[in-house]
């Protein structure tokens, strides 16, 4: 299936460089270390267009640490930690 | 409700949408200046409502709700929002209609909060704002299609046009003629928070009525190429320190001249009212308190309007948003929030701005340490007492590696150690009262758009009154209970020392010398700094009083710092002015913090541990100094 192709090339949003583009395949918020509740990282997310079939690209780096991100989200563009963008992934078009 | 009041109470109307969809600019547009904002009871949110009249002539009441992304509140700002339109407010009926405000350039994001506010069951008007923009990126929106895949009336409007918003105003003229049927709806709500799941279903849903009713246009291109420059790892930074500097400057320079005015009018009137009126308490609460009270509130409002026009500025044409993103990093460092330096800016012209521009920090955590930290901001009210010291005890000529003025020096060490401390302390806090992760990130970046004059200056009036008269009321108290302690009981027959001695300023300021003798404070200083605590200015006036000196505000200070210079030693002035760093020498501030954080608690927190601070710092000027120079 593709799914499984997707799969195994799927990428954190957070570890990607700027210019990085793809697709959002999948939102995992274990692992992510938060002050908020259970499941209410990947709600946000969805509400903010980050979603499975977005499109994404990484369009700026903060500084320093190139840390937060600016993401381009299909026509928005939201700002957000590495840390957060690492529970989106990503597979590249 | 009975149907004499259906026939007379006009329909009421709220405004929900996402942040940056114009919404207020639609606000403005229908209701124009007829509007007025006051508190929803408890919470310290802001609640505007305003009337408009449709072409038909029927009056409406529109409220304009905070913006939100969703239904499930974050700050207190959005509890707001879902609060009111589930009619949670215990004295507030749900709004008859709500007007849903969509930015048309962004509708895959806007339509998800219109997805959800429709499950509310109150009738829905979709206002499809900033079409004229939509349509210039080529992106094509099917209004009709939109209408019919929603089943809800779709309205396009370009609320900064005079005629943009005429559409609107006929379905609304609809909407009443149909009065009796809108009140007699059922009240059924089909909102419950949202599932992940529920969330992903919606999603499909919009891309469903996006394929149906629009073509997509091209994304905002000019905004991406001032980002890349505005955004820049490299000029990003030096490019907002610069704005924030001009800003600063501004606040200062523009504002000299109308708060010389200002200052020149509330001496006038003193004046003139000293003249006509026979002595007595009444003149003196009167020139004393009453007006010296009202002075010295409205005296700030120059730098108040002057910073508020900026960050107006700055809010209306998107670059907030990037001022929050460049800092996030910066001060994560110290724990703060990116969203946390437009209060600490607002601080350095007066605290209790920047303690009220707090409210949009999502996170309680991240929203009290900014508050906490707002007064060790050097505020403008510090500048008089810093240059009467500056002017007593640093010499003139003094330098510093020879080239920088020596007093120049000790006012910019004054600003900077107030700085340093606040990240220290906002250091500290976040790894103990406030320990725990920072809240995550998660902010739209809208694209760039021109403010609008009249969106501005509407916006700028609003704060102004705000601060007049929610700082004014507590001011003015203050200062008239101030004025009481440091007036009563007055000096008996034959006595010789100043009158302030025999009040109850005077008794307390004599109780308390014994605790601020260890750091250099004599009794004068004690008295001075009791009237002081109405705002830290006063108490250069009261040090007048004090050494008996009756001269005008100019020749006052002049003598003054004579006085001063002749009777303290430089170790005493210097211990003065490391307290004046820290010390809470502010009652406004923190009546301002109780009501923000409607709790006793912090004020009081704030109270002791910049007490704390200021006497510690004073301490250990006065030692160290009397130990160098042999004081």
């Amino acid at each position: 299936m593709t799914n499984q192709h997707n799969q195994n090339q799927r990428r954190p949003l957070g570890r990607l460089d700027k210019g990085a583009r793809g697709r959002i395949v999948a939102l995992d918020e274990a692992g992510i270390s938060s002050t908020l509740p259970p499941g209410e990282l990947e709600r946000r997310l969805i509400e903010m267009g980050l979603v499975e079939g977005a499109e994404v690209e990484v369009i700026h780096e903060g500084f320093p640490g190139r840390d937060p991100i600016a993401v381009r989200v299909d026509e928005h563009a939201v700002a957000l930690r590495r840390s957060e963008a690492c529970a989106v992934f990503i597979a590249a078009e | 409700m009975t149907t004499a009041d259906v026939a007379v109470a006009p329909l009421r109307f709220a405004l929900v949408g996402n942040p940056n969809c114009g919404k207020t600019a639609l606000f403005n547009a229908l209701t124009g200046a007829r509007q007025k904002v006051a508190n929803y009871p408890g919470v310290t949110v802001e609640r505007k409502i305003g009337q408009f009249a449709t072409p038909s002539g029927a009056r409406a009441q529109l409220v304009d709700l905070p913006g939100t992304y969703s239904l499930r509140a974050r700050s207190p700002d959005e509890e707001v929002t879902r609060d009111v339109v589930l009619g949670r407010f215990a004295h507030e009926e749900p709004p008859d209609v709500i007007v849903c405000v969509a930015d048309a350039t962004n509708l895959r994001l806007n339509l998800r909060l219109a997805l959800e506010v429709q499950k509310l069951g109150i009738p829905m008007i979709l206002a499809l704002n900033m079409m004229d923009m939509a349509e210039k990126r080529g992106c094509r929106i099917d209004a009709a299609a939109l209408s019919r895949e929603l089943g809800i009336p779709v309205i396009p409007t370009v609320a900064v046009r005079r005629d943009g918003v005429a559409g609107l105003l006929a379905e609304v003229d609809k909407a009443l003629k149909d009065r009796g049927a809108l009140l007699a709806r059922p009240g059924d709500c089909g909102w419950t928070e949202p599932s992940s799941h529920d969330l992903r279903a919606y999603r499909r849903r919009i891309d469903e009525i996006l394929a149906a009713a629009s073509t997509p246009g091209e994304p905002p291109l000019l905004t991406r190429r001032i980002d890349s420059v505005l955004l820049n790892p490299v000029f990003g930074l030096p490019f907002l320190l610069l704005t924030l500097f001009l800003i600063f400057q501004a606040v200062f320079s523009w504002a000299a001249f109308p708060m010389d005015l200002i200052d020149g009018a509330v001496g006038g009137v003193q004046g003139w009212v000293n003249e006509t009126l026979p002595e007595g308490p009444v003149r003196s609460l009167l020139a004393d308190g009453v007006i010296a009270g009202v002075g010295s509130v409205v005296i700030f409002l120059p730098q108040i309007v002057v910073l508020f026009f900026f960050i107006q500025l700055l809010e209306d044409s998107g670059y907030m948003a990037r001022a929050a993103f460049l800092l996030d990093r910066l001060m994560g460092g110290v724990g703060l929030h990116g969203r946390a330096f437009i209060p600490l800016l607002s601080s350095f012209a007066c605290a209790i701005p920047g303690v009220m521009a707090t409210r949009t920090i999502e996170n309680r955590a991240d929203r009290l340490a900014t508050i906490m930290i707002a007064p060790l901001m050097t505020c403008s009210a510090r500048l008089p007492v810093y240059a009467l010291l500056i002017a007593a005890f640093i010499p003139e000529d003094g330098r510093v590696l020879g080239f920088i003025g020596l007093q120049g020096f000790v006012l910019f060490a004054l600003y900077a150690t107030g700085v340093i401390s606040a990240l220290l302390v906002a250091f500290i806090l976040k790894r103990t009262v406030f320990k725990g992760e920072r809240e995550p990130l998660l902010m739209e970046l809208p694209p760039y758009r021109l403010p609008r004059p009249r969106n501005v200056m509407l916006g700028l009036y609003e704060r102004a009154k705000a601060f007049l008269v929610r700082a004014g009321t507590i001011i003015f108290a203050l200062m008239v209970m101030l004025w009481f302690l440091a007036s009563f009981p007055g000096a008996p027959d034959g006595a010789t020392g100043p009158a302030i001695d025999y009040s109850f300023a005077g008794m307390l300021g004599h109780a308390i010398a014994p605790i601020l003798a260890p750091i250099g404070f004599g009794w004068q200083v004690a008295i001075a700094l009791i009237p002081g605590m109405a705002a830290r200015e006063v108490a250069v006036a009261a040090l007048g009083t004090v050494y008996a000196l009756s001269e005008t505000d100019e020749a006052l200070e002049s003598s003054l710092a004579a006085a001063l210079a002749a009777d303290w030693s430089l170790p005493t002035a210097l211990a003065l002015l490391a307290w004046y760093v820290f010390a809470p020498q502010c009652l406004p501030t923190l009546g301002v913090v109780r009501r923000e954080t409607n709790s006793l608690f912090w004020p009081i927190a704030m109270f002791v541990y910049m007490m704390t601070l200021a006497y510690a710092a004073a301490f250990v000027t006065y030692r160290v100094a009397s130990a160098f120079l042999g004081g």
